[in-house]
């Protein structure tokens, strides 16, 4: 669709505010709706929107495999090592309120450190599998 | 919705299926937001509309864009899931009324959530405070799925193109 003046256009003006309102909906995610799980899939749509429009291998080469890749184990750790902290810091696992002076201030750390780790991981594993989908063509033997 | 279901059912062409589906999720979204889940009606319009409408896509870009005429007509199939649709909706009948403050759910831990969880957590989201903090240990397991997904689709699709290799 590279050839679609219009659909470029609107792609290139629409994708830094989808991933602004990606970013608002995941640190907003404390006081309104959303969270690291809406984030992540923003995130993901928006990159998928690029790859719709100005096609894979251009996508590929702004997010590569290898990125996704770490990043789908890098969520899954830093949500667990949240709670490695907790126990590190003597509490239980994924006990937020160890992880600063104030408990408040400890749970307001945990929850935030947590939803990006949600992020992470799920912006990569949506972007994997579209990759995995759109990077097999018709025509390849079985 | 229930018209757009039947028109699912009986349509053939797989790629006005999907277009459906994703106006279905749109409306799934509305309703959701009109019953106050704001959090659940975000993911709704994102995942089920957006993102599997693509994936759906990018599915029947490698197949044929006809559902084929199944070889006989399974009565039993049909005789089963309304069966299985009977015995639901039997059971929503036990149910408590639609937000009634009095429901067993609503006496249990819900109390404390709302009373405390603003204090305890400094988070004025209640779904948020819930999700990553009380529930944290069940998000874990959660965000432990989608990788797992993830994980089994790069398994299963890439083995293919290491074979294609070999040969």
């Amino acid at each position: 669709m590279r050839d679609f003046f219009v659909l470029r256009v609107i792609a290139k003006l629409l994708i830094p505010f989808m991933l602004l309102f990606a970013l608002y909906v995941q640190f907003h995610g404390d006081f309104g709706p959303g969270g690291g799980f809406q984030a992540g899939v923003m995130c993901a749509a928006a990159v998928i929107f690029y790859a719709l429009i100005f096609g894979l291998p251009a996508a590929r080469a702004l997010v590569p495999d290898a990125v996704v890749e770490s990043m789908l184990a890098v969520g899954v750790l830093i949500y667990a090592g949240v709670g490695v902290a907790g126990l590190l810091l003597g509490g239980n696992f994924l006990d937020y309120f160890v992880l600063a002076a104030d408990p408040v201030a400890g749970q307001h750390r945990g929850i935030f450190l947590v939803e990006v780790g949600v992020l992470v991981t799920v912006s990569a594993v949506m972007l994997k599998i579209f990759y995995m989908f759109a990077g097999r063509s018709r025509n390849t033997p079985d | 919705m229930a018209l757009l279901v039947l028109a699912m059912v009986v349509q053939r062409n797989l790629f006005a299926v999907v277009v459906l589906g994703g106006i279905y999720s749109f409306l799934m979204a509305t309703v959701l937001v009109v019953l106050d889940a704001v959090d659940v009606a975000m993911t709704e319009a994102a995942v089920g509309a957006g993102i599997s409408t693509v994936l759906f896509l990018g599915a029947l870009h490698l197949t044929r864009g006809e559902e084929a005429q199944p070889l006989r007509r399974t009565w039993s199939a049909l005789l089963m899931a309304v069966g299985v649709s009977g015995a639901l909706v039997y059971g929503t009948l036990g149910l408590p009324a639609f937000s009634d403050p009095a429901a067993p759910i609503h006496a249990h831990v819900v109390p404390r959530y709302i009373n405390e969880g603003p204090k305890e957590t400094g988070v004025p989201n209640v779904v948020t405070a819930v999700l990553a903090s009380y529930r944290g240990f069940d998000t874990l397991g959660e965000t432990t799925v989608v990788f797992t997904a993830g994980i089994g689709v790069i398994a299963l699709l890439r083995r293919r193109r290491n074979e294609k290799k070999d040969r």
